[in-house]
Order: structure tokens, then C-alpha cells, then sequence
């Protein structure tokens, strides 16, 4: 067990530190100097040079990776000389928007999907699976951020009861910014509910014809006894890893949809940040998206552990 | 009165009749055994006695327990079921549920039908012990589970246990135990027997009374003595003569030349995965020698998992050795590095026809695969191999150009074997050939392979964990356990006069002969 | 493909017919639109829908319908581009990891787990800020998003085929992972990547609209689907229509493709799981 914790641990922090490769070359490449950019075309030779060698960007380019990677793992992520700012502040003030709204998107859809899928599987075949299954399709097809833009058009500008957009900050009124969350967060939800219905429905249908569910009814149960005792657990575990899938696909996602919010998340931070090229920014937002998915897939290798005993071997 | 009555009962799925018309009344105490090929809708019926067919499935008859028509209430059939009938399936692995412990499974069994016997008890009577009630189901081996299955079957004291072929997903020796157990309890807890399987020495064994079924339909049914000796039905006369094994004695070569020779083979494997320090090796093969004079079947028997197939695996250069090495005609290899023209003098038969075809070629493009290893050769020379081939196997040139799934399993296995033969090999490896086809067609394989070895002049070398195939074919049999090999003899000898404890107890475990 | 299985299957002939409408729709616009897309008319913008105009006007005052064709277009061209991109890296890439094994497969999972871990849209970042926008960052981010999940479809289907006997017969036979790889596994998978194909179309066509939406896709003058909600985001809550119709636009497509995706599974081979479409909406 401790092995396998172990080894799923060294899987993630390789993953992290081969995405920190990736994306330092990436952003090396970049054609242009970034001092040249920052201080204008008409700044003399000297200005550069001494702007270069105050960013460190003379140092060769192994050394200004591992001083990039080292800084962050003491959680200095370097100065934005855009903003003026430590960059590991700005991206935590965006982080407060762009999580919490990640998780009420994951919530809502765990809540919406999960039920709907296990009352179509129990209703195979009849009017409600049909049903639930033709909903699914439209709500797998329906982009997030166009959902959004229909839900601000009813809720906030035809029954106004909710606010169109913008944020106010959690700490000075937390109702307000969790008002501010529920059409987005019901946007992001709805595409990831209709895929966890769909799953949820074949998963437990397919665990219904397992031998282990025919055991249970020669035990004296019935189907619905039987899938409820027995099924749902073994269900719920390829539902596990859609579930980590979706929290990445849910964090890009906020990226998006902030924008029909007007939402000051991580994705408004990352557009300015190239448009005025400050890499250092650029990089280190992106190594903290990266940072998130991986992080939640780890947990989720690691949930699997728990739930199923037959992975706990050192060796599965 | 009888206990179970089953009246014109028949079961279609859509427009097609998986059982018609069938009629069986077992009375209280009896062993009723019911025999039948795959399809024959033995498993079918003794769904329905529990009330456990598909939803798909249509029935019309009825079926009474005590007298009693089976209540039509969904829930009233579930607790009837539970506190009536006891249940073992085929497959132990997928029957138990695989996120729990084998104690909680048996113990929801207590709980459902208020029964005030304990899990330790239940254990105790199938021959577990209390530390297994703490195990999940893939830490316990396939006997354990079937053994688990059974104390779970137990747990409502039922008066009928249904066992559908309990045993055939079980190697030989513990196959026999786990019939036996199953004979104890009954006789134990005066329980009805319902016995499903496709071997026959296995119903003649464990019951009184035998029914046999043939594509839906109940062919005969009897005494287990009456049945034997004096078979009314066509099919269960062939059933019969089909599970006697005739010898197939090839007179042997005079010049005993080693064609293959293994010396001192190990093959280790790494297990604990990446990092080195959590490794452990398993020796699947340890120091294995032995060699195949031409001409001569060598059978190579033991238990499932005790490296013979590993063994074969090298030998025909799918794997190869840790240690040791092995010489074909005198050139030495290690496995995998078997160059072509020496490996066109060796084939292999797989165990499972289904498989061995790719389902997306036809079966002359299949067959001539191995053709690659003679180098270029013409389009005509190629056709007249191919012709040779199927035609040494009784089949016919015409079905070159068709598909793996035209065909049955019987004639896949003959398409396998015009494979092995296209290369002109002199040592064929039979791995199982003839355990996964339906008791009809076995002897005709045999037979088969019996008469090209005499005709082609071929050794073989047979991995089986199935005595009768082996009696029939081999000159001479080794017998392995955990990687080594632990006995030698001609099969006379070993049948006669076992040695090895192992030897003994698959002496043992053999199942009476019908005959 | 023939068709009885169509005929079967009245599902796959529905979602494929519905794709191959919007399709030819799409195509169509390469020769002939019912009004250039590029003519901007100030005097004529956001009119209804009416018989000139089938779909109305947008803010610029271009004709919507040419417009949602030519955006169909695009969706096509960059969904098909990158699922293109997906197969042919990808599918080498699990083939290869299933027939050698040891290292080559270590490194392939590797390679899937660090591409895994970057949402299509971080990638779309990443290559934006080396390149600036343009369509083809949008193919490139999707198809690198493609990649590990068809290496995972191939190398998981490749693994179930190896185990089978005619593999270990081929290899008997002295074929080496290459041809074993090209006359055994592929064919024997190829359903299960035309399967994953669909889907994997839909999510790009879904993907690309969300990137040309934050601006970091199409670029005008040329127009897809996304870049007209982007377009009619400033506008929308006056005249909500310029974003319903593309919108809509998007979710026809993706349904038919979806279906079609749905139908082939069960047409072609039942036993496919339905979790394909786990592999969700970057």
C-alpha cells in the first residue's frame, strides 16, 4: 500500500518536473527578447543589456530553470515586470476566484449527474432512460460558455436574480461572490453532468450483468437490492476516473467561461500576461494549471487504492 | 410429493426456443446430475428453478417447489430463493463481489435470511479457516473461492443446492476436492442435489439420477446405472463412447536420436514492478532438462501454474531462458533468438481455436503465415503447401478463402493444426489441444493427430493437465510441479505405480471411468 | 462498412446523414455562399431572419447563414485536422508501446501522462504566446490533445489483441513487432479508433469553439462558429440572437456527430464500452 503510495507519488513529481521542461524550452524559444519588448524599441543597447541582467535573463539557460524551479518550490515565483507584482500573489488572488468556482462546478455536477444516471440504468429502457440519455446528448453538445451566455440572458437579465457578472472579492461580502458563482459554475456543470449521467447509467448497467450481482439475488435479493448493495460501489469506480478527468477539463474550462461572467479569474491574468509577454507570469500560471490536474489525478490514483483492494499490491 | 416439479417448461429469447418443452421432477434426497454440451440449455433450466433468468427471457410451464407454484412477486422469489435454494456457479472470481471480504459476503447470507449459524462455522464446514473471512476474493486461490461460494450457499441451510458447473474453471486436483465437499455436505445436511456439467464422469460420480439435454430438449433422463449401461438416446450414446479415450499407440522409432534437447532451462520473472528494491523474482521454470527423441510424444502434465506452459513457451521461441540452454537437431538457442529456417522445424497448437485465428484474414492467408519463415517462395508453391496442409486435415481446399468464424470449433482446431503442419515441422507443440473443444469432437482430434505422427513421421510434445488425453497419446510423460520436473515414466507406469506425491494425488483426483 | 449494418443501425444512418449535411453545408461555402462573408454593411445590420436574409444580420451587418457556413467549415476542417494529428501520433505511439513493452511502453505512458496533464486550452497558451493566434494553433493544441488519448485507445485495444493466440502464432510465424503491428493489431482496432475518432471530432469542433471565443483560435477576417459568439458576446444581451444561431449551430453538429458516433460503436461491435466519450470537453 505504502509502495504504491510511493510510487504513484514519484509518477506525479516526474510528470511535474518533465511539464516544467516542456513548458520553460517552449517559452525559451519565444523569438524576441522580452527586455526589448518591455522597455520599447527606441531603448538604447545599454538599457537592455542592464534590464536583461536584472531579470537574469544573461544566465545560461539551465541555470534560470533551476532557479525558476527552485524558487517555486519555496513558493517564490518570481516578479511580474508587467504588473509590478509578485506573480505568486497575483495568481493566488486569481486562484480564490478560479477554484472555488472549479469545485462548485465539480459539486453540481456530481450531484446532478450521479442521481440521473443511476435512475436511468434503474429505469433501462423505459420512458425516463430515454429520456435522461436524449437530455444527456444535448447537454454533452452544448458548448459551456454558450450555456453560460443563455443562462445569464434568463436568470440575470430577464428574471434578474442573480448578477450578470463581475466578482466581489470573498472576503469583503461572501454571499455576494457565492451569488457569483452559481450561474457559472451551473454552465461548467451541466456538459460534465450529462457525461457522468451517461457513465454512471453504463457502468451500472454493465455491473448489473456481473456474476457477483446474480450471487447477491441467489442470496435473496432482488435486482434493485442486489445493484443497490452491491453495484453502485463497483459502479462508482470507472466513474472515479472520469471524475479526475473532469476536474481538468472543469479548471481549463473556468478559463473560458469567466470570460461570459466578466469573472477576474486565471484566464483574464494569462491573456493579458502574453499580450504584453511577460513570460515569467505566462510560465508560471501554466505550471499551476499543470500543477492542479496532476495534483487531482494523484488523488484520484489514490482514492482508486482505497476503494479497490485489489490494487493495494505493491505490484498492481 | 415431489420437491422440484418442472412442467412443459420452455424459455425463448425472442423467436428462438433455448429450452422447449421440458418436463423433470426430482424428488427429496435425490443427486440430479444434468449433462449437456454448451447451448444445450442446462444452465438455462436451473435459472429458471431459482428464478434468475435474464428479464429478456420469455417463459411458459411451470416449475413447483414443494408442491408450490414459484411465487410471481419479484421480492417474494428473492427471499423464497434465499432461504430455499443454494447457489455455486461456474466461476468463483466474478460470482464473488471483489470490493468486499469473503467473511462480510457469507455474512450478509446469515443476515438476509435471519439464520443464527456464524461465518467461523460456515468456513469450518468447507474446509477454510476463520483467517479467510478477513481476505478479499482475489487473495484467495480458485479453490478457496469455489469453497467460499459454497459455505456462502450453505449459510440459509437451504434443502436444494443448484451447483452449476462448479468445477470446471478448477484444475484436476482441486476439482476432485470440491466434489467431494460437495458430496459431504449434501449427504450431511440431507440436501437436493441439482448438479450442472458438461463431464460426464463427473455427474456419473456425484449422482443418482442423470438427465441429458441436447439443444433445449430434455433427451433422456434415468438412473445414473441405467444411463451408463444401457443408453436409450443416440446422443447420449455418443456422449458415452465420446468420453472413452482410446489409446493411439504409435509403434516406436528403433533409433532413439535426441531431436530436441532442454538442459538445465530456468526462466526467472521480475515481479514488484519498477523499482529494483521492491522486486522479487519468481522462478515460473527451474532447472528443467529433458529431451524428445524423433518420432516420440513426450506429454508434459502438471498443475495450472506450475511452468509447463512457460516451458513450451521457450521452447517453440516465444520466450526465452534465464539460464540453461536448448539445442533443436543439435543448434543451440535460448528462446526468442530461434532464427527462421530452425524455427520452421518447430510448431505449436494452441489450446483455444478461437482465439488462434485473426478474425480480420481469411484462414488461407492465416495458414500460410508461417510460410515467411522458408524465405521467398512462388505463389504456386505457396497454394500447394496450403493444398497439402488442409488437406492432411481432412478439409478442403475451397475453405482457404473464408473466415475464422465460418467455421466450429472443431474444425478451427483442424485449420490450427494444417498450420503447424505448413512448414513441415518434425516437433509439433500441442499446448491442451483438444480442453477447450466440446467432449464430441475430442476424440476425432486425437485421432487426427494420431494418424499424421504416424504418417509425417512427427514428435510431439503434449502439455496437458488432462490424464486421458495423455493416456491415449504419449509414450512417455513427465510430470511437473512448481517449475521442476518431479517424475518420469511411460504411462503405464506412472497410472500403475506413482511415486511423487503429486503423481499420486493426480492419480487420485481421476474421476472413475463411466465404462 | 456495408449496408445492412446501416440498415440496423437506423440511429448511425441518422447521426451520419445529419453529419454529412452539415458537412457539405460547411463545404458548399468553399465555392459559393448566399452572400460574401466579408461584406461588411453597416445599413443592413442585426435584421431579423427574412427571406434574404434566412438567418438575419449581424452586427456588422453580414449575412449569418454565409456566415454560419463558412464557420461549419472551420469546425470541420480544425476538429478533422487535429483528430488527423491524434491518430497519427497516437495510434503509432500505443501501437508501439503494446508490441515492445518494457521501456518503449514505460516512456509512451510517461509521454501520456505529461501531455494528460495539459488541458487543451493551457496548450493553446502555450502556443499562442510562442506563435499569436491563429486557426492552426487551434489544430495544433487540439491535436496534441488528441495524442494521448488515442495512444491510450490503441495501446489498450493492442494489449486485449496481443494476448490472443494468432499473435503469439504470427510471432511463431518469425513476424516482428513491426508487421505484427500492421497485419494483426490495426486492423483488429481500427474500430475502436474510427469510434474514438467521432467522438473525439465533436470534442475538437467544442474545443476550437472555445478557443476561438477567448481569442485564441480563429482569427478574422476569416470566421468560425466560436469567433462568431466572441463577435456577438459585446451585443448579446441587445440582441441575443447573433449568439443563438451559432450556438445552436455548434450543438446540431456535435449531436449528429455524437449519435453517429453512438450507432457506430454498436454497429460495429457491441461489446465497446460507452465510456469513450469519458475522455471529456477540454
Amino acid at each position: 500500500m505504502i509502495l504504491y503510495f510511493l510510487r504513484r507519488f514519484l509518477g506525479f513529481a516526474a510528470t511535474l518536473f518533465i511539464a516544467a521542461v516542456v513548458i520553460f524550452v517552449l517559452l525559451d524559444l519565444l523569438p524576441g527578447d522580452p527586455a526589448r519588448f518591455i522597455l520599447g524599441i527606441n531603448a538604447s543597447a545599454d538599457a537592455v543589456a542592464s534590464l536583461r541582467a536584472q531579470m537574469g535573463l544573461d544566465a545560461p539557460a539551465h541555470e534560470r530553470f533551476f532557479s525558476w524551479v527552485g524558487g517555486m518550490l519555496q513558493g517564490d515565483f518570481g516578479v511580474s515586470h508587467t504588473q509590478r507584482r509578485d506573480v505568486a500573489g497575483l495568481i493566488a488572488e486569481r486562484l480564490s476566484v478560479t477554484l472555488p468556482l472549479t469545485v462548485v462546478a465539480m459539486v453540481l455536477s456530481v450531484a446532478i449527474g450521479l442521481p440521473l444516471g443511476i435512475l436511468a440504468a434503474r429505469r433501462r429502457g423505459k420512458a425516463t432512460d430515454t429520456g435522461l440519455m436524449v437530455l444527456a446528448q444535448v447537454g454533452i453538445a452544448v458548448p459551456n460558455f454558450w450555456f453560460g451566455m443563455l443562462l445569464s440572458l434568463l436568470f440575470a437579465v430577464t428574471l434578474r436574480w442573480l448578477p450578470t457578472g463581475g466578482f466581489t472579492p470573498w472576503n469583503e461580502d461572501f454571499w455576494a461572490a457565492a451569488r457569483g458563482m452559481v450561474l457559472p459554475g451551473l454552465a461548467l456543470a451541466l456538459p460534465q453532468a450529462s457525461i457522468l449521467a451517461r457513465v454512471m447509467r453504463t457502468a451500472l448497467v454493465d455491473v448489473t450483468g456481473q456474476d457477483f450481482i446474480r450471487t447477491a439475488r441467489a442470496k435473496g435479493m432482488t435486482t434493485g437490492e442486489a445493484v443497490w448493495r452491491h453495484g453502485v460501489r463497483n459502479a462508482l469506480l470507472p466513474v472515479l476516473t472520469i471524475l479526475g478527468l473532469q476536474f481538468a477539463f472543469l479548471v481549463a474550462g473556468t478559463i473560458i467561461v469567466e470570460n461570459v461572467f466578466y469573472l477576474p479569474g486565471l484566464g483574464r491574468l494569462i491573456y493579458t500576461a502574453i499580450s504584453e509577454r511577460d513570460l515569467i507570469l505566462v510560465r508560471s500560471a501554466t505550471i499551476v494549471l499543470v500543477l492542479v490536474v496532476s495534483l487531482v489525478s494523484l488523488i484520484v490514483d489514490l482514492t482508486y487504492a482505497l476503494v479497490d483492494p485489489r490494487l493495494r499490491r505493491g505490484d498492481a | 410429493m415431489a420437491q422440484v416439479d418442472i412442467e412443459n417448461l420452455t424459455i425463448s429469447f425472442g423467436d428462438r426456443e433455448a429450452v422447449s418443452d421440458l418436463s423433470i421432477s426430482i424428488k427429496r434426497g435425490d443427486r440430479f446430475g444434468v449433462i449437456g454440451e454448451s447451448g444445450s440449455g442446462k444452465s438455462l433450466t436451473s435459472m429458471a428453478i431459482a428464478g434468475l433468468l435474464p428479464e429478456t427471457a420469455k417463459v411458459t410451464g411451470t416449475i413447483r417447489l414443494d408442491g408450490e407454484p414459484l411465487p410471481a412477486d419479484e421480492k417474494a422469489m428473492a427471499r423464497l430463493r434465499g432461504k430455499r435454494i443454494g447457489m455455486v456457479f461456474q466461476e468463483p472470481m466474478t460470482a464473488l463481489n471483489p470490493l468486499m471480504k469473503i467473511g462480510a459476503q457469507i455474512d450478509e447470507a446469515l443476515r438476509l435470511t435471519h439464520e443464527r449459524g456464524t461465518v467461523a462455522a460456515l468456513l469450518d464446514e468447507v474446509g477454510l479457516i476463520p483467517a479467510h473471512a478477513d481476505r478479499f476474493p482475489h487473495q484467495l486461490s480458485g479453490g478457496q473461492r469455489q469453497r467460499a461460494m459454497i459455505a456462502m450457499a450453505l449459510a440459509s441451510q437451504p434443502d436444494l443446492l443448484i451447483a452449476d458447473e462448479p468445477t470446471s474453471a478448477l484444475d484436476v486436483i482441486t476439482q476432485r476436492t470440491v466434489l467431494d465437499l460437495i458430496a459431504r455436505v449434501c449427504d450431511h445436511r440431507g440436501m437436493t442435489l441439482i448438479f450442472i456439467s458438461h463431464d460426464i464422469r463427473a455427474v456419473a460420480a456425484l449422482c443418482s439420477r442423470i438427465g441429458v439435454m441436447q439443444g433445449g430438449r430434455l433427451v433422456e433422463t434415468g438412473t445414473t446405472a441405467d444411463i451408463l449401461t444401457a443408453p436409450k438416446a443416440d446422443y447420449t450414446k455418443r456422449l458415452l463412447a465420446a468420453s472413452r479415450v482410446e489409446r493411439h499407440v504409435v509403434a516406436p522409432l528403433e533409433h532413439k536420436q535426441a531431436l530436441l534437447e532442454v538442459r538445465n532451462v530456468a526462466r526467472e520473472y521480475g515481479h514488484g514492478g519498477f523499482w529494483p528494491w521492491g522486486r522479487k523474482t519468481l522462478r515460473a521454470v527451474d532447472g528443467v532438462s529433458l529431451s524428445i527423441a524423433a518420432g516420440e510424444c513426450l506429454a508434459l502434465v502438471g498443475p495450472s501454474g506450475c511452468g509447463k506452459s512457460t516451458l513450451a513457451r521457450m521452447i517453440v521461441g516465444l520466450d526465452s531462458v534465464t539460464e540453461g540452454e536448448m539445442l533443436l537437431e543439435g543448434r543451440a538457442y535460448r528462446g526468442r533468438d530461434l532464427p527462421p529456417l530452425l524455427r520452421a522445424g518447430l510448431s505449436l497448437v494452441f489450446q483455444d481455436p478461437f482465439g488462434s485465428f485473426d478474425p480480420r484474414m481469411t484462414i488461407g492467408d492465416s495458414i500460410a503465415e508461417p510460410l515467411h519463415l522458408l524465405g521467398r517462395i512462388s505463389p504456386m508453391e505457396r497454394q500447394a503447401r496450403l493444398k497439402e496442409a488442409v488437406e492432411a486435415v481432412g478439409l478442403e481446399e475451397s475453405m482457404l478463402s473464408r473466415y475464422p468464424h465460418e467455421f466450429s470449433g472443431g474444425q478451427r482446431q483442424r485449420l490450427a493444426i494444417a498450420r503447424a503442419l505448413v512448414t513441415k515441422p518434425k516437433l509439433v507443440v500441442l499446448d491442451e489441444p483438444v480442453s477447450a473443444l466440446d467432449v464430441s469432437v475430442r476424440g476425432e482430434v486425437l485421432q487426427l493427430l494420431a494418424r499424421l505422427r504416424r504418417e509425417h513421421g512427427l514428435s510431439y510434445l503434449l502439455i496437458s493437465h488432462d490424464l486421458d488425453t495423455v493416456a491415449a497419446m504419449a509414450d512417455r510423460v513427465l510430470i511437473m510441479e512448481a517449475g521442476r520436473i518431479v517424475e518420469e515414466g511411460t504411462p503405464e507406469r506412472l497410472f500403475a505405480q506413482p511415486q511423487h506425491a503429486l503423481t499420486k494425488a493426480l492419480m487420485a483426483a481421476r474421476l472413475p471411468d463411466v465404462a | 462498412m456495408n449496408w445492412r449494418l446501416i440498415r440496423n443501425h437506423p440511429s448511425l444512418l441518422i447521426g451520419l446523414v445529419a453529419t454529412a449535411l452539415f458537412a457539405l453545408l460547411g463545404l458548399v461555402s468553399l465555392w459559393w455562399t448566399p452572400f460574401p462573408i466579408e461584406q461588411i454593411v453597416v445599413a443592413r445590420r442585426f435584421q431579423g431572419p427574412g427571406p434574404v436574409h434566412w438567418l438575419g444580420t449581424d452586427n456588422l451587418g453580414r449575412d449569418m447563414f454565409s456566415l454560419v457556413m463558412s464557420g461549419t467549415l472551420t469546425s470541420f476542417w480544425v476538429g478533422a485536422a487535429a483528430v488527423v494529428i491524434g491518430i497519427g501520433v497516437g495510434v503509432p505511439l500505443g501501437l508501439a508501446a503494446a508490441a515492445w513493452g518494457g521501456a518503449v511502453e514505460w516512456l509512451v505512458i510517461r509521454i501520456s501522462d505529461v501531455t494528460f496533464a495539459f488541458p487543451s486550452v493551457v496548450i493553446a497558451i502555450l502556443i499562442t504566446t510562442l506563435m499569436g493566434p491563429s486557426a492552426a494553433n487551434a489544430i495544433i493544441a487540439i491535436g496534441i490533445f488528441n495524442i494521448p488519448v488515442f495512444a491510450r485507445v490503441a495501446r489498450g485495444g493492442a494489449l486485449a489483441i496481443a494476448t490472443q493466440d494468432y499473435v503469439s502464432a504470427a510471432r511463431l510465424a518469425g513476424l516482428g513487432n513491426v508487421a505484427i503491428s500492421v497485419r494483426h493489431l490495426l486492423p483488429n482496432i481500427m474500430s475502436l479508433i474510427i469510434v474514438q475518432g467521432t467522438i473525439q471530432l465533436s470534442l475538437g469542433i467544442l474545443a476550437e469553439a472555445g478557443l476561438s471565443y477567448i481569442g485564441l483560435g480563429t482569427q478574422p477576417p476569416a470566421t468560425s462558429l466560436g469567433l462568431m459568439l466572441r463577435d456577438a458576446q459585446s451585443v448579446f444581451l441587445i440582441h441575443p440572437w447573433l449568439s443563438i444561431v451559432p450556438g445552436l449551430a455548434i450543438v446540431l453538429i456535435v449531436i449528429a456527430l455524437n449519435i453517429a458516433g453512438d450507432g457506430l460503436r454498436d454497429a460495429m461491435d457491441p461489446r465497446l464500452k460507452r465510456e469513450g466519450i469519458n475522455h471529456g470537453a477540454g
